[in-house]
């Protein structure tokens, strides 16, 4: 009796289901590396917030041309210069049903700002936020900052009520012992639910039917498994135990779109690579020697003895692309008429040394990574063999990035090879406040090795709080115009980024080589 | 037996301090964790502000009395990367590593005895010569080019078994197994090969040698011209006495498997301990480093002790010198 009165409710229930299963598309995809932690504010890794992304929402994100659009906040406005105003979407829900509102924005900013927050300062400068209604928010600044919206759409919204009954208001601390259940849990907003979380073998995620967004893509069930070695995910690709890959091995590229049934999908990333000078008074690598680095016709020099096309050829295998400054195009702040190469011209180099008193070239160190860039080592090992060409000995040292960048940050080089993407704000200001502003006050925070020009402090200062958007742009590439005149870096390559997948798979590419599943579709 | 056992007890918390003690003063060289953790473009002063809250401000004295202390109450402390128990994180690893290893010690020892014998009894015969130049193969290919000949051959080309993870696996709440399901007994059989081949090889021709030995011996000749069965002569005579230095080996072997495990998990994503250490190393994750290279420690230890013991069952002689 109890079994007939449920029948016509599993009848309806059945029905709703068979459509679904009938266009069920799963997709299976892989990267190097797993996720550090469900819980969104205790970390600091792209890749860990683009895989969140797919469970949680921000308050802006970004569309499929990488712009700010509109996500759980419909409009904003600035009210006062320290304070931005959002009006907040109606008829969101979270994953478990309960209702989003002013409440848990709150509570979130709350919960990023504590100071045992590992990612609090993706948020530095806001001091608080404050509910004005139930759809309301007032972000409180510590002063004027044109760059908000860039950090709002990487701050994920989580829901207060869950927090509280799972004992999660605080992110998880390492200092002071606390774990919290949002690092293997999470209930968002975002377009997929969060089925189960394993470490290292399986993040399983189910399509969101209650999503405030029309889905783009169709996808009903999304299985993400990390595979470490680029061998074995490039045969769990060719064997058909995963739908896609990203990213995909450069040396691996061509088997992979030869085999039947396969693609590759490739395009420049937001990251260029350069390489970093010392502008201290003598050489790391040889204490007491004055520094050859701080004349700058020799750092034209070095500049015009890079043969970028052989690196573009040979070492990056064509899929990269030569560059001449230090943000990539899609990034405001770039500007096409700095990023014309300076020309390989290796007689004009030795003459140049010559005029500066280094007729016979000098011997300096170069210090690279091997395991953080594409063919980081590779890359260096083709400079030092340009560089010799003019008489510059090259003292060249490759190292595991868990070292390297330690020593890189405490100034202990004299040429060292560093990427910058601008990630997360995608904003140029990021590579003008971290990289070529004098380190004080908190700016220069990857420019350790003492690169210092007035002109570019003053930009930066101004720029920082410039809210007009034109004049914003005008201050940064006056800054980096500067930068490039100083030979502050010598820029290389914007780096490839390549994703391997079934003919079967229709995603887009981004430059930030965030993976945006929302946007993928399956045949 | 409680003395053997109370002074190998003694033993493994000198083993374990003087590992974590080599371990802290070589975690400076593997690099610098605030790096790791702080964003790219985080400042000096952020950088500074998370080195002070690890302690990592401290000389490496200090740190390595701080994490004695913390151990001593329990304490493994939290991985800096996932930021989760690091004991949490090593007992969620564990069942994979020992299921892993479980199975390889099963195929080197169930292959590799009857092989040996085998070699031992006709070592002109055809079959013997074959297995004991494969063999050379096994023992000097280095394990990462087995596991994805393996994947290539039987996962790429054949389709037949899966070329990472461990499968469908059953949570028994304090324990996940892969031996219930058809794919996780599927997923095991390429790494199980993979880390069981170069200690089976190393049984085989441990078990030859010391066959071969044994047949030559006074006991197997009176034995053989009493007219006793072959069989009871190969198996329970010869090979009871040849199998002393099987044990040892074995039993220390199981700990390098654990360890080799590090290139078998990583080739086939398989989600053990081995997994954890190299991402550990990588991310310069202190706490969860110091506390897998404790439980490597200790096992060795512990597997030490069971092999002194596993002697005295097989070898009467010992019994009765302890007894």
């Amino acid at each position: 009796m109890k079994l007939n009165r449920h029948l016509p409710v599993l009848a309806v229930a059945l029905t709703a289901l068979l459509p679904a299963v009938a266009g069920a598309q799963t997709l299976r995809w892989s990267s190097q590396g797993d996720i550090a932690t469900m819980d969104p504010y205790a970390h600091t890794e792209s890749f860990t917030s683009n895989v969140q992304h797919h469970v949680y929402d921000p308050l802006v994100r970004r569309n499929r041309e990488l712009k700010i659009e509109p996500a759980l906040a419909t409009s904003w406005s600035i009210v006062a210069p320290d304070r931005w105003r959002f009006v907040l979407r109606r008829g969101v829900v979270f994953h478990d049903g309960s209702p989003f509102s002013a409440d848990d924005v709150v509570a979130s900013v709350e919960r990023l700002l504590d100071p045992t927050a590992r990612a609090r300062g993706n948020l530095a400068n806001v001091v608080k936020a404050e509910k004005v209604d139930d759809f309301t928010v007032d972000f409180v600044l510590k002063g004027p900052y044109p760059l908000l919206l860039n950090d709002l759409s990487g701050i994920f919204i989580m829901s207060k009520r869950w927090m509280e009954a799972n004992n999660a208001l605080k992110p998880g601390n390492i200092t002071t012992g606390t774990t919290t259940y949002a690092s293997t849990n999470a209930n968002g907003t975002g377009p997929f639910k969060l089925e189960s979380y394993r470490p290292d073998q399986a993040t399983i995620m189910t399509a969101n039917d209650k999503w405030w967004d029309k889905p783009e893509h169709n996808l009903t069930r999304i299985e993400f498994r990390p595979i470490k070695s680029d061998a074995t995910r490039v045969a769990a690709l060719l064997s058909g135990e995963i739908d896609m890959m990203a990213p995909a091995p450069l040396q691996d590229l061509a088997r992979i779109s030869a085999a039947p049934g396969f693609k590759v999908i490739e395009e420049p990333s937001l990251r260029l690579i350069f390489l970093g000078l010392n502008f201290r008074p003598e050489l790391q690598g040889q204490p007491g020697v004055p520094n050859p680095l701080l004349k700058q016709p020799v750092r034209q020099a070095l500049w015009h003895a890079i043969d970028l096309d052989t690196l573009h050829r040979r070492v990056m295998r064509g899929k990269s692309r030569s560059v001449a400054t230090i943000v990539a195009p899609p990034v405001p702040g770039y500007s096409a008429e700095l990023d014309k190469p300076v020309g390989f011209e290796p007689d004009k180099a030795k003459k140049m040394l010559a005029d500066a008193g280094y007729p016979n070239g000098f011997k300096v160190k170069l210090d690279c990574s091997n395991d953080r860039y594409i063919n980081d080592e590779q890359t260096c090992v083709a400079v030092a063999a340009m560089w010799t060409r003019i008489g510059v000995q090259v003292d060249l040292k490759t190292e595991s990035r868990a070292t390297y960048f330690p020593k890189v940050d405490r100034g202990e080089t004299d040429i060292y090879m560093l990427g910058w993407a601008t990630l997360p704000p995608m904003d140029g200001f990021s590579a003008l406040s971290a990289l070529i502003t004098t380190r004080k006050d908190g700016f220069g925070g990857n420019n350790p090795n003492g690169y210092s020009n007035p002109a570019i402090d003053e930009l930066t200062r101004k720029a920082a709080v410039e809210l007009d958007e034109p004049k914003r742009l005008a201050q940064m590439v006056e800054a980096f115009k500067i930068a490039r005149n100083d030979v502050a870096f010598l820029p290389l390559h914007q780096q490839p980024v390549a994703w391997a997948m079934k003919n079967a798979v229709d995603v887009p590419q981004f430059a930030d080589e965030y993976v945006r599943l929302w946007f993928a579709r399956m045949k | 037996m409680a003395g053997l056992l109370l002074s190998r007890l003694l033993q493994a918390a000198l083993v374990m301090i003087a590992v974590t003690a080599v371990a802290f003063a070589m975690f400076r060289f593997v690099g610098d964790p605030v790096r790791a953790m702080a964003r790219e473009d985080s400042t000096p002063q952020e950088r500074a502000e998370l080195a002070q809250a690890l302690g990592l401000d401290q000389p490496v004295p200090v740190q390595y009395a701080r994490f004695v202390g913390r151990v001593a109450r329990g304490d493994f402390g939290i991985s800096y990367r996932n930021q989760r128990p690091v004991t949490t994180l090593i007992a969620e690893r564990l069942p994979a590593t020992l299921e892993l290893v479980f199975a390889a010690t099963l195929l080197a020892l169930g292959l590799g005895i009857p092989l040996g014998v085998m070699c031992a009894i006709r070592p002109d015969g055809a079959a013997a010569r074959l297995v004991q130049s494969i063999s050379l193969i096994g023992i000097s290919t280095p394990t990462f080019v087995t596991g994805i000949a393996l994947i290539l051959f039987f996962a790429v080309t054949l389709r037949w078994l899966p070329s990472f993870g461990r499968g469908d696996i059953v949570d028994l709440g304090f324990w996940t197994t892969g031996y219930l399901t058809g794919s996780g007994l599927r997923s095991l059989v390429l790494p199980s090969i993979t880390l069981a081949l170069y200690q089976l090889t190393l049984i085989m021709r441990l078990v030859r040698s010391e066959m071969i030995d044994a047949l030559s011996s006074d006991y197997i000749r009176f034995a053989r011209a009493r007219g006793l069965p072959k069989s009871r002569i190969h198996y329970v005579l010869a090979l009871r006495n040849a199998l002393m230095p099987v044990i040892t080996v074995t039993g220390l072997q199981i700990g390098s498997l654990v360890a080799f495990a590090i290139v078998t998990e990583t080739v086939f994503q398989w989600p053990g301990m081995g997994l954890l250490f190299i991402q550990a190393v990588s991310f310069v994750d202190i706490p969860v480093m110091a506390a897998y290279l404790m439980f490597v420690g200790a096992l060795f230890v512990v597997l030490n002790t069971a092999v002194d013991l596993v002697y005295a069952i097989v070898d009467p002689r010992l019994r009765k010198a302890k007894g």
